[in-house]
């Protein structure tokens, strides 16, 4: 490689990396104290959707599993989402586009009740 | 007694994985597991009665007829508390099929499945196929309800029914009313009726007399047992309401897969175990979910019970008798025996 395309490799590559990084899903770099994952999870386990509420930044993704040997639903009160019946081990995602307060619960065990703040 | 109990099992738990208790073990434990109620009417007043026991006759002396509820068969269901809830079935069906006199129906109080899977269903109905009683009347359990709410159960067992799936039918001069209780159920409640059936229920019982005996039954108890496990149904006193002025009304439920009793005034209210897992006492385990026993405690958790209706001396007796064990044994390591006075009008 000549000199030059050293050079101009020797400074791109911190700045790719840096990019990268920054790009990656990495904390955020503003002073305030923004939620930062774009991916959240609830556990449902023994007729609780775990944490109840769930703080999470507009665009992110929440996946429920139920690791309860019951099976759960996890379906907003609003008509937002509604999962399927979830047997043990199965999976439900909803992405929230919109910032909101949405409250859920499991329509079989209607006690379950869980709560996602999407800001 | 109920925390000795509890230790007793947490301490079993502990064994569990490595007790060596091989399936055909287990399933030779279950083999007492299937359970019922026999109710026999007698002089109008139901009287319960253990399965297949070599029960003394004469508890059915003027007895007008017995029937059979079964209760949470949970088709389906594969989880370590019972891997193999179609054979418990089977076993509460044979117990039903031996005993001296075919009951004249039965009553299943729900949650037949695990998931309203078709293939469940069809499980369900090949084992009731071989039942002696031909007659059987289904309410749905919040685990029926799980295809298009309840489209399944509807198509299979809603014949002649309304709404959710409820229904009434009258039998040698006793009101019997089928509630569904799981549908339509609201974030943080219970078990809920609903305006159409509470109305429907109060035209259904209008103008009877109010000698006539009623039993209404239902998948979620009829009345609150422990609100933090949704043991209970959220309108259920108005239900209740309409029939305060009968003279005799018996109230049967599932859903808790265990039994429990109350009498207020003449309404006498009793859950059914369940055909295929035990779940814990309320407050007792984290949740209400299966209770996992070693397979020879089983027997203490799954059983039958006989009940009594003393009609000459208007009392009721409850003796649970653990298939396990021998003789009665005790409920939560209390008397073995308890007595109400049920006061009929």
């Amino acid at each position: 490689m000549t000199r030059k395309h050293v050079w101009i490799l020797g400074l791109a590559t911190p700045v790719m990396i840096a990019m990268l990084l920054l790009f990656a899903g990495s904390p955020s770099v503003t002073a305030n104290d923004q939620p930062s994952a774009a991916n959240a999870e609830v556990k449902i386990d023994n007729f609780v959707f775990g944490p109840e509420t769930i703080t999470v930044p507009v665009g992110a993704t929440v996946t429920w599993t139920n690791k309860d040997d019951i099976p759960h639903t996890s379906v907003s009160t609003e008509g937002v989402f509604k999962s399927k019946v979830l047997d043990t081990d199965e999976k439900f995602s909803y992405t929230f586009t919109k910032a909101g307060t949405y409250s859920y619960y499991c329509t079989i065990h209607p006690k379950m009740t869980g709560k996602v703040v999407v800001q | 007694m109920p925390d000795k109990k509890q230790d007793l099992i947490d301490q079993k738990l502990q064994d569990l994985n490595n007790d060596g208790v091989d399936r055909r073990g287990f399933l030779k434990c279950m083999a007492w597991a299937g359970t019922g109620l026999v109710w026999t009417l007698s002089g109008g007043i139901p009287m319960s009665r253990a399965f297949a026991k070599g029960h003394d006759q004469s508890a059915t002396k003027g007895g007008d007829f017995t029937f059979v509820q079964i209760s949470d068969s949970h088709i389906g269901f594969n989880k370590p508390a019972n891997p193999d809830v179609t054979s418990t079935l089977q076993t509460a069906i044979n117990k039903i099929n031996a005993m001296p006199h075919t009951p004249d129906f039965i009553i299943h109080t729900g949650d037949l499945s695990q998931l309203s899977k078709p293939g469940e269903f069809d499980t369900l109905d090949q084992v009731l196929k071989g039942v002696s009683a031909k007659d059987i009347h289904f309410v749905p359990g919040e685990h029926d309800m799980l295809s298009d709410n309840g489209e399944q159960y509807l198509q299979r067992y809603g014949k002649g029914t309304k709404g959710s799936g409820w229904s009434s039918f009258d039998h040698k001069g006793v009101h019997f009313v089928g509630l569904v209780n799981v549908a339509n159920l609201k974030a943080g409640g219970m078990g809920s009726l609903g305006h159409e059936q509470l109305e429907w229920l109060e035209d259904d019982l209008k103008g009877r007399s109010a000698s006539t005996p009623i039993v209404l039954y239902a998948h979620i108890p009829l009345w609150t047992i422990y609100p933090d496990w949704g043991w209970g149904t959220d309108d259920s006193e108005q239900a209740l309401s309409y029939v305060k002025r009968f003279g005799s009304v018996t109230v049967l439920n599932g859903h808790i897969h265990q039994i429990m009793q109350k009498v207020e005034g003449k309404v006498s209210f009793h859950t059914a175990m369940s055909t295929a897992f035990p779940q814990p006492a309320p407050g007792t385990a984290p949740s209400a979910g299966p209770m996992k026993v070693p397979a020879d405690q089983l027997q203490r958790v799954l059983g039958i019970t006989d009940v009594n209706y003393l009609v000459s001396g208007r009392s009721l007796a409850v003796v649970d008798s653990p298939l396990g064990d021998s003789g009665s044994a005790s409920r939560n390591g209390g008397s073995p025996g308890w007595e109400l006075d049920s006061t009929l009008g």
